[in-house]
């Protein structure tokens, strides 16, 4: 049975407990004077009853499916014969995956192999068996959390306080979903990052110059085993950023101190939504634009010239990267320039300073650390680019600075080494974590610095 | 308390000279006393001009910022919509097709099965061969069977199982044209000056779209495949169909499971939370969390919840997780200021009347704070409906022809759809994926739109 | 705090329907319509800026109506009256820093020497650089204490060589009576002084320029009365070299600094004379209401 379907019924279960209790709740009222003598309203009374009955229900409903995969696939492993055990992880998977086919065609009478015909049936009859089993469940569970409600309701149970503070629990559950996440973050990619490093050690991975993830598909395949030196891929992101930076920041910086110092109301209230649509066009249309039009373009400019341009250039990515972050630096800036104190400005204008002096010797200097902030931010974001650079940057792995040759970056590799289809625990794979794990404390450390300095820089003008 | 030295001599150099400004020069002891002020008066007289052309410069570096973005934002939608507009249009070629049995290859009364095995294809070649009766060469015939998508027996086929009478009957069909015909015939080029054509077609089969063109025999219609089909190969058949359900089946999840826990999180965070070090943890990691960088999400999705939850891959349920987990910060962060800027007095007023923390903010707090937190939830789902990355590592990269019928199945969405037709080397798909774009945009316009009005509509101003 | 001056000192970006000016209320038009001309005599001999039928407007609310009044050499003049009398936005128009707000018009006859300050020949930035300004708050640029004070020279080219420069930012701090608080931590950021220091930093800003009229928004009125008092002390002493004008909200300031008063009520200049003449024997019913505390 599908986990909406089952959801569906706990909390249709839940409505029926809801009106039966909000009932017996009248019905109590009625035998002691009315409903002003009840502790909390008769509504309450049923949310109770409800909340006891779909609580246990979808609690049952979501461990089960959630560790359903894992205890089911253990199961399997006992199935398996033990000479493809001795064939390793990945032969069992494939074995495993096999069955799976096999059980979910439901055509096993086609199957040459006993072993396999009897482990998809296996197979077959463990599913039915925890399907039903999660279906009786998840109805007891509901019945009797229903009717254990139902029988404190009472004119002195304090209904009010017993919902709330189950609501209040699912508040604070909500609120500690962002730590979970990071945990989760953290978790997963540092994991699968530590076997990488047992595979590869962390200094050649830090300091090697060499980019090459291809690994033995055989294990006795020869002159593969691929090198994982990180540099030419943080230079490659640096390059691409760098540029970036070279573009979003000064075209950032002064649309929003045109907009906070000069432009009218009116002009302002036009721009900045035209600025902010910039943003929020999906970075794969950057992406396409990047590759089909801007990159060629460059290419036909450099070549005019007589430069030899690579079709895939870092500059191509980064000058679009950087029109993309325009308007992420423009609108952090212009907060922080409209933060600093109108008295600064009149300040200075009193001394007879022009708009553009005040702007550059006073607003500026004070605007400084939000700034700052800011551009790290974009930074960040840069870094962490993804479709653009996927799109219209390399892959090769060059060691260079050059911005019209073609470079690869870690998000580029990410996605070439996760994508399509791979054996989960190859070094291949693992490396993605890795590289992964990178962006992530890359990213976090920026973005800790920029909302520290960007917050306090906040407190100072509060 | 002012040291009276320096006072006392200042006093006594300008109270002569204050009367007559004009003759103070002479006792001036420094340079900055008050006497020399007309000095001052020429020394500022004199910078001026230079002055002034830098506020000018200045105000222009400003203009120059926001008209290049938005040049460039420009140029960005035109060179989309310019590309992207054909693909909404298909041109058909009219062929007079005798449906014989011998012809099909069939019985006199076939049935169902017998037809669907049919020679529709050797048909349609036929006729093509009875429009052109001088073409002998076999290249010339293999190039002349080009112009038809490989669509055409399907098409024939369904017609004629829908219709058995037309066996043994000559009718009038339209075909879609192969994709390579159908730019031709749609660019509007001068079809007798071949060599001033860019195509991939030979000038014989420009030669044979001319003829057809001069007959009244193609037709361009709007392309209603491009709505009503899954991804292909073949350009002229591939739609979207399965990517916008994809999408719809993903944004779903998402918001199912983002707008309740961010609206809790933020009543949590906004209207109970205590100061203390855990909350102040959440709001760190919620802060953070919107600025790590989509593709770790990504990450995050393959380890947790395919590899170790066994997840079905390229599911939508999968990509909404990982994409509410990604717009939750989003959503929190606007649900907060929306929370924030109900006044204190409205709270006030409800404890005042005996209400329960609980009840004032579910009765008065949370209808006042719901538009703005809509307007921030859209905004959310809009980034999530054109959010790529973190998909691509969840394998919702998938070749997908079917359209996807629930969460479990295999789809893509529309941005991925994009990615994945941008890499396709011929011309038509870059029709395709920029007439994806447009349409992708048009979602995204749409939403944030309803954004806009929803904040205009309700905004309040206390 | 009155509305009009607090508001003023708000992001001139913001919504001009905001600016809050003196127009009537209904029940205040009586009282508007009983001030008839100004009580006193407006003009001085030899004046230092002279100004004539001054009206303001804020787009279409008019906060300053037919105002005319001379300032004198070595002299302090002080403007008082209630919350949006229109005070400031007067005396904001005595350097055209109205010009910052877009919706703000202000027309009449105003000149300094002689020079209409509206002509083509007195240029905004020259003019404040003859006519400074200090403000309610104390607002020292994020910059050290040396730059701020070195700041108006810098801008105007005053100082030929560094030298120079120290010697105008050394002989400012003196003037403003700073330099002994300050003279060790020149580098130290303004915004580390105290606040009457801050004030007497931006006082010295100020003098930095070699202005000729010093104008003074509510100097004192973010200010501990100890450091009121040094602020007091250092305009009489500056009276000396420049002329002052100084909008208060606090009478007994008036009446400590001031040699002429001007009394605002609702935009309209009602009365002026010498100070000890208005505190002890006002001409004007409104004038008396004022200063006896009837309200304000």
């Amino acid at each position: 049975m599908p986990i909406t379907t089952l959801l569906l019924l706990a909390l249709c279960l839940a409505f029926v407990s809801f009106v039966i209790g909000r009932q017996r709740a009248y019905a109590v009222a009625k035998k002691n004077g009315g409903t002003k003598n009840l502790h909390s309203l008769p509504g309450h009374y049923g949310l109770m009853t409800g909340l006891w009955c779909a609580l246990p229900a979808i609690a049952i409903i979501v461990g089960w499916k959630l560790f359903e995969g894992p205890i089911v696939s253990s199961l399997l492993d006992s199935s398996i014969p033990q000479a493809i055990h001795d064939r390793g992880s990945i032969a069992v998977d494939l074995y495993k995956n096999e069955i799976n086919n096999l059980a979910a065609s439901g055509n096993i009478a086609a199957e040459p192999s006993i072993e396999k015909q009897n482990a998809a049936n296996r197979l077959i009859s463990v599913r039915s068996y925890s399907s039903i089993a999660l279906l009786i469940l998840t109805i007891a569970a509901a019945v009797i959390g229903a009717s254990l409600a139902y029988r404190k309701i009472k004119t002195d149970t304090k209904a009010r306080p017993i919902v709330e503070r189950i609501v209040q629990f699912f508040l604070v559950a909500a609120a500690s979903i962002a730590i979970l996440t990071t945990i989760g973050i953290v978790f997963s990619v540092l994991f699968e990052a530590l076997q990488f490093f047992k595979q590869v050690s962390i200094v050649e991975f830090v300091t090697g110059t060499k980019w090459s993830p291809q690994t033995a598909i055989r294990a006795d395949q020869t002159g593969a085993s691929g090198s994982f030196g990180a540099i030419p891929l943080f230079m490659g992101t640096l390059l691409i950023s760098a540029i970036a930076m070279l573009v979003a920041v000064p075209f950032g910086l002064m649309s929003a101190v045109y907009l906070a110092e000069y432009a009218s109301i009116k002009t302002r209230s036009i721009v900045k939504p035209l600025l902010e649509i910039l943003a929020g066009i999906p970075t794969v249309v950057y992406g396409f634009f990047a590759a089909l039009t801007v990159a060629p373009l460059i290419r036909r400019m450099g070549e005019s010239i007589g430069l030899s341009v690579a079709s895939e250039s870092a500059l191509a990515a980064g000058i679009v990267m950087g029109i993309m972050i325009i308007p992420f630096v423009s609108s952090l800036s212009d907060d922080v320039i409209t933060a600093v104190p109108q008295a600064m400005r009149d300040g200075s204008a009193g001394l007879g300073a022009t708009k553009s002096e005040t702007v550059r010797k006073v607003v500026f200097p004070a605007a400084l650390p939000g700034i700052v902030g800011g551009i790290l931010l974009a930074a960040s974001r840069a870094i962490g680019e993804t479709m653009i650079v996927v799109m219209a940057a390399g892959l090769a792995a060059n060691l260079t600075l050059n911005p019209l040759e073609a470079v690869t970056t870690v998000t580029v590799q990410i996605v070439t080494l996760l994508t399509g289809d791979q054996e989960f625990d190859s070094a291949k794979t693992l490396a993605a974590f890795a590289l992964g794990l990178m962006l992530f404390v890359t990213t976090l450390i920026l973005n800790v610095i920029a909302l520290r300095v960007v917050r306090k820089y906040r407190e100072q003008y509060d | 308390m002012t040291e009276p030295t320096s006072g006392e001599s200042n006093v006594n150099e300008s109270n002569s000279s204050q009367p007559d400004p004009s003759s103070g020069g002479d006792n001036a002891v420094s340079s900055t006393s008050v006497t020399q002020r007309r000095d001052t008066t020429e020394l500022v007289k004199a910078t001026l001009a230079r002055r002034y052309a830098a506020e000018k410069r200045f105000r222009w570096y400003g203009i120059i910022a926001i008209g290049a973005s938005l040049a460039f934002l420009l140029v960005l939608l035109t060179s989309i919509f310019i590309k992207g507009w054909p693909a909404f249009t298909h041109s058909y070629v009219k062929l007079n097709v005798s449906l014989d049995a011998d012809s099909l290859d069939v019985a006199e009364n076939p049935t169902d099965k017998q037809i669907r095995a049919a020679n529709f294809s050797g048909v349609i070649k036929k006729s093509l061969r009875e429009r052109f009766p001088d073409v002998k060469k076999r290249k010339a015939k293999k190039e002349l069977y080009q112009l038809i998508s490989g669509s055409g027996e399907y098409l024939l086929s369904d017609k004629v199982r829908a219709n058995p009478e037309l066996i043994g009957q000559t009718i009038d069909v339209w075909f879609p044209a192969d994709d390579e015909l159908a730019s031709l015939l749609k660019s509007g080029d001068d079809l007798s000056d071949p060599d001033s054509i860019v195509t991939r077609m030979s000038h014989q089969q420009i030669g044979f779209a001319k003829a057809l063109l001069d007959a009244g025999e193609t037709q361009t219609r709007f392309n209603k495949t491009f709505f009503t089909s899954g991804n292909s190969a073949e350009p002229e058949q591939a739609g979207i169909k399965a990517a916008l359900v994809g999408s719809a089946l993903t944004l779903l999840v998402t918001f199912l499971l983002s707008f309740p826990i961010a609206v809790a999180a933020a009543i949590y965070l906004e209207e109970f939370a205590p100061q203390n070090r855990w909350t102040d943890l959440v709001e760190v990691n919620i802060n953070n969390l919107a600025a790590v960088p989509s593709i770790v999400f990504g990450l995050l999705g393959l380890a947790v919840f395919i590899n170790y939850f066994q997840l079905p891959r390229s599911a939508p349920i999968v990509g909404g997780i990982v994409l509410s987990l990604m717009t939750l910060p989003t959503i929190i962060i606007a649900s907060r200021a929306a929370l924030k800027s109900v006044p204190p007095s409205i709270r006030e007023a409800g404890r005042g009347l005996g209400a329960s923390d609980q009840q004032v903010v579910w009765h008065h707090v949370l209808p006042l704070a719901m538009p703005g937190i809509m307007t921030g939830t859209i905004i959310g789902l809009a980034q999530a409906l054109g959010e790529t990355a973190p998909l691509l590592m969840i394998g919702m990269v998938a070749f997908i022809v079917d359209i996807p019928q629930g969460f479990t199945d295999a789809a893509t969405v529309l941005p991925v759809q994009v990615f994945l037709w941008a890499d396709m080397p011929e011309r038509a798909f870059v029709e395709k994926t920029s007439a994806a774009i447009i349409v992708l945009l048009g979602f995204l316009i749409l939403m944030n739109a309803i954004a806009v009005l929803l904040r205009k509509k309700f905004e309040r101003r206390w | 705090m009155s509305t009009v001056t607090s508001r003023l000192v708000e992001p001139a970006v913001g919504h001009p329907k905001d600016y809050r000016s003196t127009t009537v209320s209904d029940s205040h038009q009586d009282v508007f319509d009983n001030i008839k001309g100004t009580v006193g005599d407006v003009t001085v001999d030899n004046p230092k800026m002279r100004l004539s039928n001054v009206d303001v407007f804020y787009g279409e609310k008019q906060a300053i109506y037919d105002v005319s009044l001379d300032i004198a050499n070595n002299e302090v003049i002080a403007m008082i009256g209630p919350s949006g009398c229109g005070k400031s936005t007067f005396l904001r128009c005595l350097n055209r820093m109205n010009d910052t707000i877009p919706t703000c018009r202000v027309t009449g006859q105003m000149s300094l020497d002689g020079e209409d300050l509206y002509g083509p020949d007195l240029d905004p930035v020259l003019l404040r650089a003859r006519v400074g300004m200090v403000f309610q708050k104390p607002n020292p640029f994020a910059k050290s204490i040396y730059d701020n004070v070195a700041y108006g020279p810098r801008i105007h080219g005053l100082a030929g060589n560094r030298a120079e420069l120290d010697e105008i930012v050394i002989e400012s701090l003196q003037k403003a009576g700073l330099y002994d608080e300050v003279k060790d931590r020149f580098d130290a950021p303004g915004t580390s002084l105290s606040g009457g220091q801050q004030q007497r930093l931006c006082i010295a800003r100020t003098i930095a320029v070699s202005p000729e009229v010093i104008l003074m928004d509510e100097p004192c009125s973010a200010l501990d009365p100890i450091a009121t008092a040094r602020i007091e002390e250092l305009i009489d002493e500056l009276r000396q070299n420049y002329a002052i004008a100084i909008v208060t909200h606090s009478m007994q300031q008036a009446a400590r600094v001031s040699q002429r008063t001007a009394y605002f009520h609702l935009g309209k200049l009602v009365e002026v004379g010498e100070t000890n003449h208005i505190f002890t024997n006002p001409s004007h019913e409104l004038t008396e209401n004022y200063i006896t505390g009837r309200f304000g």
